[in-house]
């Protein structure tokens, strides 16, 4: 179990390391800026007198590194500063909308994961027949398409000619579970058509990379029957893949969901982040860009030690 | 023995098709094999000649990818596989006909104990409860004289080490006591004097159930050993079948013949030349990779000028190693490398044109040796143009030129791609691209072992001939004595990183010798069908395969 | 029940008892699914739902035609060796590669294929279409078809020269790391796992706050995300060519980097490249698309798919699908050099077998 123990450890720190050198990379990118955040914010027409008074308001006349440690130490406790544009501070402004973006992610995985590991599997076991040549043409279109596109058109049908769904994503605070459910449905269902498909063909890739195994062919010219092949041989080795699979895909959804969010006008953290870029709001860019940066990292993270966990080589050392 | 003439597996006209390019292929083209109850059968030829789809064949599967053709008969104890049903035929494996993969170490699945996958066939037949499964399990192990019988089965498979696990999934075949098993190639993963044990035990096992066997393999003295009959292939076809003593004895066919032709070409064995300094020498080397233990642990020895070196060794001897620190691919740790008395820099690196230029290389494969989106004017040229800047009109005749040496006709092979061209023309090229170099000096890494043995032996004619005509010297990586006693002058004998014994080629083949060496030279097999037996009757089964390896080391 | 839905189920039917008959395993199946789906669909969807799947499998029988029309023109006009390569092109790959064409052909000759001009504004706002403009006008009153013809140029120019650069950077790094090695490797190595653990639509967005949408910011933004994605296959594909011997020769015979690169490497590792060329320039496509949905692209009067998408979606609640028209061809384009990628990998894996 040492050995676990330690890999995983080291797997925790690299990604931790990482993380550091991201908050860095975030921080001081907006240090390039040609000027100074205040200039930028300000504009060609600001005055002197106005420009020493923001960049006193911002800390700019100490140098970057201290501000650098403040601003991480803030990060630490969630305190992100306050938006220049507004004034308010920044976890005000995305704090809760990290929360619904949370649900509508999780809202599509929770449909999409079961759905397109069971049919990738399926397409696997299918494999080179006419269906899996179908399946493979239905998702390379779905993942060629832009998330916008998918968006638009179940807008049209399911929301303008059908009458089914809103088109508005609008939540608030004292709505039903039930409501919620249905008001964010074509959202979800956008993202649901993008993962799926991603996440079938990968399933699909795994699956057959496995079942081309030597010990696959043994247990079957042992006369192992087909339905034990695959559970008792194929998918204890399976897990690592396919957790790998779901990671990479969850992450997927991370950043999908900023363009469904301006499509749907849903009040998600992608929206804001969107927002910001426009206004050139520093702060809650930095933070948006920091939270999202982490959450997709701590998924790799976790897909790399349940791969590692459920590794058979690495449960029972030598 | 009237129960020996039973007829236990009769195919007729076996014919099976792989799909590749859209097209479907015929992989086997009609091949007939009749095994009795308790034979053994060997089949043998080149990779590609569809062996190991006649052994799957026989259990009435076909691989992904591949399909038996209607009109094949595959009739096993009296029933009809090719057009049994998928579950009539899954009755029979594992329990009546097993298989023995050659890989024993990705054909154990890694997520079970060993035990556990011996046991699947058994219980799933309801032939034996849980405990008694393992009891016999242990038996056999004991059986197959695996170390600690009664615990290495509860270990999971990369626990264990390759010969062991090769025997473990022997006795996971025999678990139902099957009346067939196939062994696809079960010893060609394996070391020499690993490969000793697991065919004794092999042989031995079979003996003892009666079992009948289809041995496949490309090697004609394992076969020898184990088969009753051997069956030669070529190209999915079948060559010849006879009991084993006649097909040693008295081939008939032309291919048979040129598979047992036995090496008939030896070099006559040069001195030293006296007051010389030599070529090459290796002082006292260590060497290790990044990090890792010490592979090469003072090592030291000389080659001459115009003389063989044979460096024979197990994997992990260490004997590619010492190529690589001349070569300076990998400097030395300690020690240096002397050329013509000089030190030789040990980086590759920082070494001179002209020091790059004495020392070159042949490589065992020639597919990953040869580029194959380069002409072969180019490949041989290049380094002609690179030492000794030849161009246009002078660069054309020296690569003529060189592939006259090489007796390849320059006209039709100037500007072909090394994929058009089979493994012995693909060595041949190699060898010119060495020799474009002008060297003195050239590292042979197991340069024949990939080819045919009429084919290898012409390599090695060209090579002695051109050590005559140039003066080269050679340094012969291998592990076939056969071509250490045709090409080497001395030999040097390594055992994990070190020089365990070296000398002239004469007195390595005769007694007294270091007790490696001997155990080296007696565990490569010979074509005597007798020889496991003789062996193992000299030696004492114990005394064979790692446990007499470590008792040497230690 | 209409002489449609009768004459619908009949020809079904018909057709996959005649699959069933001549025993086309695969087009019967295909066509027996299809039936019972359309039972389903009919009882569901009624009449229009069988005219939606007509529709569809028409459109398809339609591009099969043309694909295949395609493919024969392009074997008859290449040189042998091609040919013979075009021919295991199945029709998905030849409808890629027409696709692709099309593009070309747009993006090149725009201002000669384009009735109006790109920022001309020749009518009211949402105009619609007439004889003197084929789609209708958008929200300034500009036509529509005249920017999508544009739209080929700008936005599919921007990707292609984006990618072009992510792939000159990442390509020759992973070359290099892979032929020397060492400390260069490994840092290079390491480099590319940072960049690639920020979610490339957030990076994007980051650089684009700070120095501003313009078309070289995003340019380099997109080279900066995506040349470690190249630089992470080149490595991967160049490492299985150097440990090759013949690589230790040339290494041995004192040869120089850039002739190893050169002679040595690269010849062996262009087909997964060229593949993952058109993958990236996918990925890229998507991406810049859309930044320019959110308004963070290339921006007016300049026409961009993604910008148009953005500026007419008002349409969309009106029940008219001009908007989805440039989001359509964004599609179209990924799709079909997903279909040329895709044959490209099955035959670069299929010789490895």
């Amino acid at each position: 179990m040492g050995d676990i123990a330690k890999l995983i450890g080291k797997r925790l720190g690299l990604g931790l390391v990482i993380l550091l050198i991201i908050s860095i990379i975030i921080f001081f990118m907006v240090e390039l800026l040609p000027g100074d955040v205040a200039q930028a914010v300000l504009g060609q027409g600001a005055t002197p007198e106005n420009l020493a008074a923001m960049r006193k308001q911002m800390g700019l006349d100490q140098p970057a590194v201290v501000r650098y440690f403040g601003w991480l130490a803030g990060a630490l406790t969630l305190d992100f500063g306050n938006s220049i544009v507004t004034g308010k501070a920044v976890m005000s402004i995305i704090g809760e909308r990290f929360m619904n973006t949370l649900f509508l992610a999780s809202y599509a995985a929770v449909i999409a994961v079961p759905i397109s590991i069971i049919l990738g599997v399926i397409v696997a076991l299918l494999r080179n027949s006419i269906f899996d040549r179908v399946a493979n043409v239905v998702t390379l279109t779905s993942i060629s398409s832009p998330e916008f596109f998918l968006a638009y058109i179940l807008i049209l049908y399911f929301s303008i000619k059908w009458g089914m769904f809103p088109s508005n994503a609008k939540i608030s605070d004292g709505m039903s579970f039930a409501d919620l459910l249905w008001r964010t449905f074509l959202p979800a269902l956008t993202l649901v058509l993008v993962v799926v498909a991603h996440m079938m063909r990968m399933t699909r890739a795994s699956i057959i990379a496995l079942l081309a195994s030597p010990y696959i062919e043994m247990a079957r010219l042992k006369g192992t029957p087909p339905w034990k092949v695959i559970v008792k041989h194929a998918l204890p080795n399976a897990w690592a893949p396919i957790i790998n699979v779901v990671a990479l895909n969850l992450a997927y959804l991370i950043t999908g969901v900023v363009l469904v969010e301006v499509v749907f006008v849903y009040p998600g953290i992608g929206q804001a982040l969107v927002d910001a870029v426009s206004k050139r709001d520093f702060p809650v860019v930095q933070a948006s860009c920091l939270i999202f940066a982490a959450t997709y990292i701590l998924l790799n993270l976790a897909a790399d030690v349940g791969a590692i966990l459920t590794n058979p080589r690495l449960r029972h050392p030598k | 023995m009237t129960k020996k003439k039973d007829v236990l597996l009769k195919i007729r006209n076996l014919r099976i098709e792989g799909y590749s390019n859209e097209h479907w292929v015929d992989i086997i083209k009609g091949v007939d094999l009749t095994l009795h109850r308790g034979e053994v059968m060997g089949l043998i030829g080149e990779s590609g000649a569809g062996k190991s789809t006649i052994g799957a064949g026989a259990m009435g599967y076909a691989r992904d990818g591949t399909r038996i053709s209607e009109g094949s008969s595959v009739e096993f104890d009296g029933m009809e596989l090719t057009t049994a049903t998928e579950s009539e035929r899954r009755a029979l494996r594992g329990n009546r006909i097993a298989y023995v993969a050659q890989s024993a170490a990705a054909s154990f699945n890694p997520a079970h104990k060993i035990i556990d996958q011996h046991t699947e066939a058994p219980l799933h037949y309801r032939l034996q409860k849980r405990m008694e499964a393992q009891e016999d399990a242990m038996q056999l192990y004991e059986k197959l004289r695996l170390p600690h019988p009664h615990e290495i089965g509860f270990r999971y498979p990369h626990q264990v080490s390759g010969g062991q696990l090769q025997r473990a999934m022997t006795a996971m075949a025999m678990s139902c006591r099957p009346d067939l098993i196939i062994f696809d190639e079960p010893t060609t993963a394996l070391d020499v004097t690993t490969q000793i044990e697991v065919l004794a035990a092999i042989r031995d096992i079979v003996d003892e159930y009666n079992t009948a066997a289809i041995y496949i393999t490309h090697d004609l003295a394992v076969v020898a050993q184990m088969a009753d009959t051997i069956k030669v292939l070529l190209k999915g076809e079948e060559v010849e079948e006879a009991p084993t003593e006649e097909m040693l004895d008295n081939p008939k066919e032309d291919y048979t013949k040129s598979l047992w032709a036995v090496r008939s070409f030896e070099s006559p064995q040069r001195q030293r030349p006296k007051g010389e300094v030599p070529l090459i020498s290796l002082q006292h080397i260590d060497a290790a990779y990044t990090a890792g233990p010490k592979i090469l642990d003072d090592v030291s020895f000389d080659i001459y000028a115009g003389m063989t070196v044979a460096v024979v060794g197990e994997s992990g001897s260490g004997k590619s190693t010492a190529a690589r620190v001349i070569t300076g691919l990998l400097p030395p740790q300690k020690g240096e490398v002397l050329f013509k008395g000089e030190p030789f820099t040990p980086d590759y690196r920082n070494r001179t044109k002209d020091e790059l230029r004495q020392c070159q290389m042949i490589y065992q494969s020639a597919d990953t040796s040869l580029n194959p989106k380069v002409r072969i004017s180019e490949i041989i040229g290049r380094p002609a143009q690179f030492y000794s800047g030849l161009k246009g009109a002078a660069l054309k005749n020296r690569v003529d030129e060189l592939l006259d040496l090489i007796e390849l006709e320059p006209a039709l092979y100037y500007n072909r791609y090394p994929p058009e061209l089979s493994g012995g023309q693909k060595q041949r090229i190699g060898i010119a691209r060495a020799l474009a170099a002008e060297p003195t000096f050239i590292i042979c890494d197991e340069v024949t072992s990939a080819l045919d043995q009429l084919v290898a032996e012409g390599i090695l004619r060209l090579l002695d001939r051109l050590q005559n005509e140039l003066n080269l010297a050679y340094m012969f990586i291998t592990h076939d004595l056969a071509t250490v006693r045709s090409i080497a002058d001395e030999v040097v004998v390594m055992q994990q990183g070190k020089v365990v014994e070296q000398g002239p080629k004469d007195e390595m083949f005769q007694p007294p010798h270091h007790p490696y060496t001997d155990l080296l030279l007696s565990s490569v097999p010979e074509m005597d069908p007798n020889w496991l037996t003789t062996l193992l009757e000299e030696r004492g089964v114990d005394n064979v395969g790692d446990a007499a390896a470590a008792k040497i080391a230690t | 029940m209409s002489l449609f839905v009768i004459g619908y189920y009949t020809l079904i039917l018909a057709a996959s008892c005649l699959a069933a008959y001549f025993n086309k395993r695969s087009a019967f199946l295909l066509l027996f699914s299809l039936t019972l789906v359309s039972f389903v669909l009919g009882i569901i969807g009624g009449v229009g739902a069988l005219k939606f799947v007509v529709v569809v499998a028409g459109l398809i029988a339609l591009s099969a035609m043309v694909s295949y029309a395609f493919r024969e023109f392009l074997i008859t006009l290449s040189p042998t060796g091609v040919a013979k390569e075009l021919r295991t092109a199945p029709l998905t790959a030849a409808f890629g590669m027409f696709v692709i064409f099309t593009y070309a052909i747009a993006g090149i000759f725009a201002p000669l294929i384009a009735p109006h001009g790109e920022a001309a504004v020749i009518s009211g706002a949402f105009a619609p279409a007439d004889e003197n403009m084929l789609l209708g006008a958008d929200q300034l009153g500009r036509d529509m078809f005249s920017r999508l013809v544009f739209g080929a140029r700008n936005s599919v120019g921007l990707a292609l020269t984006a990618t072009l650069m992510a792939f000159f950077l990442g390509a020759t790094a992973g070359l290099l790391a892979a032929v020397k090695g060492g400390w260069f490797d490994q840092a290079m190595g390491r480099f590319a796992d940072v960049i690639m653990s920020i979610p490339s639509l957030i990076f994007a967005l980051l650089m684009l706050s700070i120095f501003g949408p313009t078309i070289p910011v995003i340019i380099v933004a997109v080279a900066i995300i995506y040349a470690p994605r190249v630089f992470r296959l080149t490595r991967a594909v160049a490492g299985n060519v150097v440990v090759m011997d013949y690589i230790e020769a040339a290494k041995l015979r004192g040869e120089g980097t850039g002739y190893l690169i050169r002679r040595e490497v690269l010849p062996n590792s262009m087909a997964p490249l060229i593949a993952e060329f058109g993958l990236e320039f996918c990925f890229v496509f998507l991406l810049v698309a859309g930044l320019s949905f959110l308004g963070l692209g290339i921006q007016p009067p300049t026409a961009d798919w993604g910008s148009m998408v953005r500026e007419n979606a008002t349409l969309i609640s009106f029940g008219d699908i001009t908007p989805l028209i440039p989001a359509a061809a964004i599609a179209l384009l990924t799709v079909g050099v997903n279909f040329v990628v895709d044959w490209m990998l099955h035959r670069s894996s299929g010789l490895k077998e």
